[in-house]
């Protein structure tokens, strides 16, 4: 392996780190569904390249299951749900983006300084992946905690996974039946939620997880 | 007869277990006839007669290795081992004994059960628990069979469910039982050490130095709360009188037993050698628990909680013996340490007996007569002639009045405690003397008490309808009751065969025993020193009928002829209401004002009517239960406060939720990264 490859590898799960910090800040629908068919195709390039550098054919199978299902269909349906629900209006994060980025480079941090000591038996490539996965990891569980739309959390939820495929392939683990197996609960999850959206649209005319919160007879203010 | 081999011994055991499960298993199936509770109830009563021939054997065969059994069932990674040894073989002995004549007494009451099915399952289980318990040589076996009694008789406990009462007795009994079983839980693991042998054999082996006096605590703690020793008494009078009278009777007879073997198989065999100090808790805790249990019982004139309280102050007594062998064993009095322990176990026999005898008594008369209370209760001895004398033979017993068999083991007691001198610590020497007047204080309460209990409810005139319309239990109750008075009389007026029959406990646990008594003239007993005391049961007995009889004699041939009926004397009153007589609360009451004011803040408040208002005058008795109101209350009340604070957490938003996980997470990643 050159340092070449290791460095390529850094580059596209670091990317995804960068992606994942797009994710968080962005405060429309769309942009952000975009930016999110970006994270799956990063994801896609990652797992490919790992794929190329571990001579693991069934990796390539894993990137195009993220490329396919991930990158494009997942975006699409998301899209055209986002349209027949109407919600292309900003997101109103919890906490304001500022103290959100500060507190996803903490999670970077974090997670560097808890994986580079843990790992120090692998070999430094996969040390920094795993880190870079972590943060990916974080930063999506994150953006699940400030999102109120029950779709950017669906997001949040979405790109949490990719960090999990990032890690699993990047420490040569996840054997291929596993790796299927996650992409379909992905995918139910996803068929699941969306109709659940439908649902709770029909009950309670929005998708703001505050007035679910508000037909449990509580106030809106308690939820912060 | 050939003497069976150990092994065939341990093997029979188990099978007793097995049947009394199946028989648990069998009888949710056929307990809704009567004839399938009685079925249910006999077989009970052969596997355990079957177990005390069994344990009997156990004990005076001449193998005093124990035969340990593997069984296939069990945890994965360790063996349940069953078998008999000597300790185990004297209380599956005095467990069995008592417990199928309990069932026998059973085969007649239990048919009487409102919901059978929610008490005859359970019976087998109970009694295969506490068998368990007594069988087993590890210390998973142990504590499994342990919670199975404790699970089993919670069943039993609950089985009126009806009643707010009784569910309240059953939770706080629940919740004493899962504490005192998680001390256990704890002191075995000491025992056991890091390297984790949990058999016995591997304890008694290599248990860790140092870890004595800990497992000394949570062992008074763990067993103590079961055999309720003060302050963990508290679940003992809520939870025996709730459950059915046969119940109650093996559970404060019999499980109680249970507990305090497992008191001297975790002290006196596995912790290792006593240091002197060790029986200083122990004779502490059993001083106030013989006070105060029979101070409780004094202010109770439920008939059940009361017995439920004596329970109480016996196990102090027990305890006493416990503490007292400690002592010399640690500083090397070993023949009194056997004496002391002999007396201990000698009164774990007896008061299984007369324990039980009086709980079916009271089953009895609740039977007949609908009460527990005794103010409803009198003059029971014309409508229950049977109930009434066994009644009688139990209170003697338990007031340990000679020639029954409490007298024996508690002179024993003192018999220990007069040894006390030989000591060579200056804080036992003043301690046990202090137990000692302890002791003989309670000893005369609970004459008093059992004066009340019995002459309250069986003699005078009946107070209720309930009372006077009451018929004498069935056969089957009749003969149980009659065998264990004879049992009691038997071991009062024969205590050598018993102390012989206790000589491999103290030969295995102290590697000593006391002199064999039976090899004494005219069934004289002998603990120490012919110069010092002795006692012989059968000459007593011989005097206090000839001196019972010539007195009868006497009276008949020189004051009256025949028995006259005649209204009974009404203090002057011409209304002779059956109120007018002696109650069970004007009895007690100089004993409240005596100790109540100091022990339950009893506050007396008469309210005299001025001259000339025709309204009645009232006395009014406030009586506290001190211990339960500064120990157990505010437990409950800072419970209470949590759980309100706890319970927010059940309404948060999903989102908190993720948020309260996220949180915990970082903080994890945290700890990992701040660690290296």
């Amino acid at each position: 392996m050159t340092p070449l490859d290791t460095d390529i590898a850094h580059l596209l799960a670091g990317s995804m780190v960068l992606v994942s910090f797009l994710l968080l800040y962005q405060d429309r629908m769309f942009a952000l569904l975009n930016f999110f068919a970006i994270h799956a195709c990063v994801l896609a390039l990652s797992v490919g390249w790992q794929a190329y550098l571990q001579r693991a054919p069934h990796l390539f199978i894993t990137a195009l299951i993220a490329l396919l299902f991930k990158a494009v269909i997942i975006p699409v349906a998301l899209h055209r749900i986002v349209v027949r629900l109407g919600i292309h209006r900003a997101i109103e994060t919890v906490v304001g983006t500022g103290p959100t980025m500060l507190i996803g480079i903490g999670l970077v941090a974090l997670s560097i300084v808890v994986m580079l000591p843990v790992t120090t038996s692998e070999g430094a490539f996969a040390r920094e992946d795993l880190a870079f996965a972590l943060s990916v990891v974080l930063l999506g569980f994150m953006m699940m905690i400030t999102r109120r739309n029950a779709v950017s959390q669906v997001i949040g939820f979405m790109s949490l996974e990719n960090g999990l495929v990032l890690a699993a392939t990047g420490a040569r683990g996840m054997p291929l039946v596993v790796e299927i197996s996650v992409g379909f609960s992905i995918l139910i999850a996803f068929l699941v939620v969306g109709i659940f959206l439908f649902r709770i649209r029909e009950r309670c005319d929005t998708v703001d997880l505050q007035a679910l919160d508000m037909s449990r007879g509580e106030s809106p203010g308690e939820s912060a | 007869m050939s003497i069976p081999s150990p092994w065939l011994l341990s093997e029979l055991a188990a099978g007793a277990i097995g049947v009394l499960l199946m028989l648990s298993a069998l009888g949710s199936l056929i307990a809704r006839r009567p004839l399938g509770s009685r079925l249910i109830y006999g077989a009970c009563t052969l596997v355990c007669g079957a177990l005390t021939a069994t344990a009997l054997a156990a004990l005076l065969g001449p193998s005093p290795h124990p035969a340990m059994l593997q069984l296939p069932v069990g945890l994965p990674l360790d063996h349940t081992l069953i078998g008999f040894d000597r300790l185990s073989a004297a209380f599956v002995l005095i467990v069995n004994l008592a417990t199928a004549i309990v069932s026998g007494y059973a085969i007649g009451y239990g048919v009487h059960a409102r919901e059978p099915r929610r008490v005859v399952p359970f019976y087998p289980a109970f009694v295969a628990g506490m068998n368990l318990v007594l069988l087993a040589q590890d210390a998973f076996s142990f504590l499994i069979g342990w919670e199975f009694m404790s699970l089993a008789s919670w069943a039993l406990v609950v089985s009126d469910h009806t009643s707010a009462e009784n569910r309240r007795a059953a939770l706080v009994y629940l919740i004493m039982a899962t504490g005192g079983a998680l001390t256990l839980l704890f002191g075995f693991g000491l025992l056991a050490g890091s390297a984790g042998g949990y058999t016995f054999d591997e304890i008694r082996r290599a248990a860790p130095a140092g870890v004595g006096p800990l497992v000394l605590v949570l062992a008074l703690v763990g067993t103590g709360s079961k055999a309720g020793l003060v302050p963990l008494h508290a679940w003992l009078p809520l939870a025996h009188p709730a459950a059915p009278s046969h119940v109650s009777a093996l559970m404060s007879g019999v499980m109680t037993k249970v507990a305090v073997y497992g008191f001297v198989r975790i002290v006196f065999d596995l912790a290792g050698a006593p240091a002197w100090w060790w029986s200083l808790p122990v004779l502490l805790v059993a001083a106030v628990t013989t006070l105060l249990g029979v101070l409780y019982a004094l202010m109770e004139h439920d008939l059940k909680r009361l017995l439920a309280y004596h329970t109480v102050e016996n196990i102090g007594i027990i305890f006493i013996g416990l503490g007292l062998a400690l002592a010399f064993e640690a500083t090397g009095l070993k023949s009194a340490a056997a004496l002391s322990l002999t007396a201990a176990i000698f009164h774990v026999f007896n008061h299984s007996l007369f324990k039980s005898l009086l709980f079916l008594g009271s089953g009895a008369v609740l039977h007949a007569t609908g009460e527990r209370d005794m103010e409803q209760l009198g003059g029971l001895i014309h409508r229950m002639p049977v109930t009434a004398v066994t009644f009688l033979a139990g209170c003697i017993a338990i007031s340990a009045l000679p020639p029954f068999n409490g007298f024996v083991s508690e002179w024993l007691t003192f018999q220990a405690i007069l040894l006390s001198p030989q000591l060579p610590q200056w804080v036992p020497r003043l301690l046990v003397p202090a137990v000692g007047a302890t002791l003989a204080c309670s000893a005369a309460l609970a004459a008093t008490c059992f004066v009340k209990a019995f002459g309250i409810s069986f003699l005078g005139r009946a107070r209720s309808t309930n009372a006077s319309t009451a018929h004498e239990t069935d056969g089957f109750s009749q003969g149980a009751m009659l065998l264990l008075a004879c049992a009691c009389l038997a071991a009062g007026l024969l205590p050598g065969y018993v102390i012989d029959a206790l000589a491999p406990v103290t030969q295995l646990l102290l590697g000593t025993r006391l002199a064999v008594q039976s090899a004494q003239p005219w069934l004289r007993i002998v603990p120490i020193d012919p110069a010092r005391s002795a006692y012989d049961g059968a000459l007593v007995a011989v005097m206090i009928v000839v001196a019972a009889a010539t007195t009868a004699l006497v009276v008949r041939r020189f004051a009256s002829h025949a028995l006259r009926r005649s209204a009974p004397w009404d203090c002057g009153f011409p209304d002779a209401s059956t109120a007018t007589q002696y109650t069970a609360g004007s009895f007690a009451q100089p004993i409240r004002r005596v100790f109540g004011s100091a022990v339950f803040r009893a506050r007396e408040r008469v309210t005299m009517p001025e001259p000339g208002d025709s309204s009645p005058a009232r006395l009014e008795v406030d009586v506290h239960d001190t211990l339960w109101e500064t120990l157990y209350v505010p437990v409950v009340r800072l419970v209470d406060a949590v759980t309100e604070r706890v319970n927010r957490m059940q309404f948060l938003t999903i989102r908190s939720y993720l948020t309260l996980v996220f949180a915990a997470l970082v903080l994890l990643l945290v700890i990992v990264g701040g660690w290296r």
